[in-house]
């Protein structure tokens, strides 16, 4: 109950700053004035039509990166409470998290010589 | 009845946070485009209202009475929904700010956390009002904001960890108060190398210069939000300015002591700034990172996209993880003056 | 599933750093550049058309338009191509002139490209530091012509007029009060010279200034070295001049080579880089705003104890005195025919290329004997440069496209014509 009570007046913040955001796009709609045009309504490409759709499947090189995050994103989740307890953890639990963070360690030397961190 | 007052209640307070913020948000593009002009050796706004003090004001009229435009080939609804859901978490987050002692909305355990996740939900409207937009600067300046902002949450959550260890809690006010004495136990001193990381990060996470691959005007115009226009572009507008205080007011809740004063613990100036109280140094150290932000994109010149990246994985990664094993180690073996006090 | 495959995107003219009017079709990998092709012409004014229907000085003001960022280096070659066919040599205090506002142009024209140049790369302040000081040469350009941009002052024969023995000053208004006024005049109390020896002395310090800010810069330099690296074999292929070759490390300046006006009595160094890349060019043209400084000193000094006449005694060609057309029959013909029909060239041809700021700007003309050119042909500096934009692009990123870009010293004036 306790918990709750803490955690009601987050949730009334994100119903609160959603509110805030979605009142002020109407009210950008109702004070505004509106001529669209064909031009106008055009996507934006310094001037000339565009060439072709913008939703090409394109390499951006960044799927190497998207896999390190998660691995890494998942490394912090653990860290986080582990972090917190540190003082009054066993030696062990030490170890334990010395050894999971080694073996990421190791992982991204890996990455590193392979490459997967440049860009060409 | 009770629950209802209770529900209004707390309905004031969140007004009480952001009536503040969005006046602050306002005055900081004010005081940017003022301290940008000094530093250029121009004058800046001042035509609108004493000084230029109501060019804030102007400038929302205006974005407010111009035209949405909403392009033919963009999905309407996801356009629209982008900049709501940008501005929501770099509101939300502030939540679990303690301004003073005490003085906090929800003073929570996962308080950091917390931060942390909104800080990081930001980035998926900018990948929508990028995707949306179905333009090609927009969708390379979404591309951009993905792989940066991914890039550098690594690195700032590994600073976290460093804070985490120090104090032994999530919790913002218990941080703070660990770091109480005097200002040679503020975290700074202890997890320098995760005080430049984070606020590097934080830069970064925001998309500010030099780090504003995502919106380099002279690259790719404006990225994600090349499209928007009026209320759509204040939005964004605003969230970014939002999200500028917030990273401000984390790094002094983390690194400088949040209110605590600067002269704790010498003999007689504690006495003598005894009288300040707690929110204005909080606001000071805020305003001493907001400068930081303003003097950065005066001088200096932007990084270019892979640069940024290899920034992050290869120098900031690694200098954390070096730091967080410094630290725990620290921590264990109860190394003085910072860490051998028991966590809470 | 779809492959992968390049695509292909519109930069400019509607672009922040498209250096006006320029339309690039980019054919992108990812962010890597795989092609640009350059699409010019949206700037098109038929200056060469222009000016073969009209006398030979009613087009002057037409070469200021060219590269609207250095006009008088403009003017300069378009006189000097009239006066090889005429076969007149301007007096020596008027080639000082030249000379000296040569030089300054040249130091308006970089200040400018470096503003823009570091403003494309994302530093803001460079931009309007430049500024400043552009202003106080525009001021120059003010008081000796009545221009602030499109001067007009070079003439077959000399130049308009000799410098003002004084300097236009500021008055109190509601934006400069009392000691802004005397701050701003300070240095405005004397004649032209003594403004332009002024602004000489300062100048050198403000450079450094710029140079603070930008040369040893750790993310500028990650920005300009190694980017758009042209060999000089590859340099001199493609037919680059200016600043461009000399930052390939190839030691070619007009000026030194083939001397025009005074240049073979000024005493200064021409700067080249070393590897071809962004940063030599930065660093070549940074010591050219030096080097121009140096001339400017030399020839201030030489107009302060030299006066003389500014442009020759032939009224064919120059126009006669105001107070003389007022009151003398014979020069009041001279100044009529002068400003209705011109003056008739010889046959023949000429070609006449002054260093420009951009890099070699030529003239030629054909002429039939008439008072118009038959055929008036300019070459520009930036075209060349231009053309190699793909080649130099290839394989790097978008961004550094945006600083190859500006590392040309692009102005679509005079590449559009």
């Amino acid at each position: 109950m306790y918990m709750l009570a803490n955690y009601l007046p987050i949730v009334i913040f994100i119903g609160i700053a959603l509110l805030l955001g979605a009142i002020l796009l109407v009210a950008g709609f109702v004070l505004s004035q509106k001529k669209p045009n064909a031009a106008k309504l055009a996507p934006y490409e310094c001037g000339f039509d565009a060439m072709e759709n913008a939703r090409l499947p394109f390499d951006v090189r960044f799927y190497l990166v998207a896999i390190l995050f998660i691995i890494f994103d998942l490394e912090t989740a653990f860290l986080f409470p582990w972090a917190v307890v540190l003082r009054h953890l066993s030696w062990f639990g030490v170890a334990s998290m010395g050894l999971f963070l080694g073996l990421l360690v190791l992982g991204f030397i890996y990455e590193w010589k392979k490459g997967a961190l440049e860009w060409e | 009845m009770d629950t209802i007052m209770n529900l209004l209640w707390i309905a004031l307070k969140i007004l009480a946070i952001v009536l503040p913020l969005t006046i602050s948000v306002a005055y900081l593009t004010l005081a940017e485009r003022k301290v940008i002009a000094y530093m250029h050796s121009r004058i800046g706004p001042n035509r609108v209202g004493f000084l230029g003090l109501l060019q804030p004001f102007a400038d929302v009229l205006k974005l407010l009475l111009k035209e949405m435009v909403i392009p033919s080939q963009s999905n309407r609804y996801l356009f629209l929904a982008a900049p709501v859901l940008v501005l929501a978490p770099a509101l939300a987050a502030w939540a679990v700010i303690p301004f003073s002692k005490g003085l906090v909305l929800a003073n929570i355990n996962a308080g950091l956390l917390y931060i942390f996740m909104m800080s990081s939900l930001s980035v998926y409207g900018v990948l929508i009002a990028g995707w949306a937009s179905n333009s090609k600067y927009a969708m390379l300046g979404a591309l951009r904001a993905a792989a940066q902002t991914v890039s550098y949450e690594i690195a700032m959550g590994f600073a976290f960890v460093g804070v985490l260890l120090a104090a032994g809690s999530m919790n913002l006010q218990t941080i703070v108060l660990a770091q109480s004495g005097n200002i040679l136990h503020w975290y700074f001193l202890p997890l320098l190398p995760l005080f430049f990381v984070y606020w590097i990060s934080g830069v970064a996470e925001t998309n500010r210069h030099p780090f504003d691959m995502v919106e380099g005007e002279s690259e790719i115009v404006a990225g994600f939000h090349v499209e928007y226009a009026g209320a759509g572009f204040a939005l964004f507008f605003l969230a970014e300015y939002a999200n500028m205080i917030l990273i401000s007011a984390v790094a002094s809740l983390l690194f400088l002591g949040g209110w605590l004063s600067p002269f704790e613990g010498i003999p007689l100036l504690e006495n003598v700034f005894a009288f300040v109280p707690g929110l204005v140094w909080f606001v000071l150290k805020m305003g001493f990172f907001l400068f930081l932000y303003i003097w950065l994109r005066a001088t200096f010149p932007r990084y270019r996209y892979d640069q940024v990246m290899r920034l992050g994985w290869k120098v900031l990664i690694p200098i954390t993880l070096i730091w967080i094993v410094v630290v725990s180690f620290a921590v264990k073996f109860n190394i003085g003056p910072w860490f051998n006090q028991a966590g809470v | 599933m779809s492959s992968i495959r390049n695509f292909t995107l519109n930069f400019g003219p509607q672009h922040p750093s498209a250096h006006g009017v320029l339309r690039l079709i980019v054919e992108l990998d990812g962010e890597v550049v795989q092609r640009c092709d350059p699409h010019i012409g949206l700037l098109h004014r038929a200056t060469e058309k222009l000016a073969e229907t009209k006398p030979y000085n009613q087009s002057i003001g037409y070469m200021d338009r060219l590269d609207y960022v250095s006009m008088m280096c403009n003017e300069h070659g378009y006189v000097l191509a009239i006066e090889k066919l005429l076969g007149v040599t301007p007096p020596i205090r008027a080639q000082y002139i030249r000379v000296m506002f040569d030089e300054i142009t040249r130091i308006l024209n970089h200040l400018l490209w470096l503003g823009a140049h570091a403003l494309d790369l994302g530093a803001m302040a460079l931009f309007l530091y430049c500024f400043r000081e552009r202003e106080d040469l525009l001021d120059c350009y003010e008081a000796v012509s009545g221009a602030r941009m499109h001067a007009t002052y070079y003439r077959p024969g000399g130049v308009y007029r000799d410098l003002p023995n004084k300097m236009p000053q500021y008055e109190a208004s509601e934006w400069h009060n009392k000691s802004d006024v005397t701050r701003l005049n300070r240095a405005r109390e004397g004649s032209l010279l003594d403004f332009i020896e002024d602004f000489s002395k300062r100048f050198p310090a403000l450079v450094d200034e710029y140079e603070t800010l930008l040369t040893d810069n750790r993310i500028w330099k990650q920005r300009t070295v190694g980017i758009g690296v042209v060999t000089p074999a590859r340099a001199l292929q493609l037919g680059f001049t200016g600043p461009m070759l000399r930052g390939s490390g190839i030691e070619w300046d007009l000026r030194k080579k083939q001397p025009y006006a005074v240049y073979d009595k000024l005493d200064f160094d021409i700067p080249i880089g070393i590897n071809g890349d962004c940063y030599d060019r930065y660093l070549v043209r940074m010591e050219e705003l030096r080097q121009s400084n140096r001339i400017i000193t030399q020839c201030v000094e030489w107009l302060k104890k030299n006066p003389g006449p500014v442009a020759i005694d032939n009224h064919k060609i120059v126009a006669p005195k105001r107070e003389e057309m007022k009151g003398n029959m014979e020069s009041l013909i001279h100044h009529f025919k002068l400003f209705s029909e011109g003056y008739c060239v010889p046959e023949g041809e000429s070609y006449a290329a002054v260093e420009h700021p951009k890099g070699e700007f030529g003239v030629y003309l054909i002429s039939d004997g008439a008072n118009k050119p038959y055929r008036v042909k300019i070459r520009p500096a930036g075209f060349s440069h231009l053309a190699a934009l793909d080649e130099m692009c290839r394989g790097h990123m978008l961004a550094d496209l945006v600083a190859v870009l500006s590392s040309q010293d692009i102005v679509f004036g005079e590449i559009d014509r």
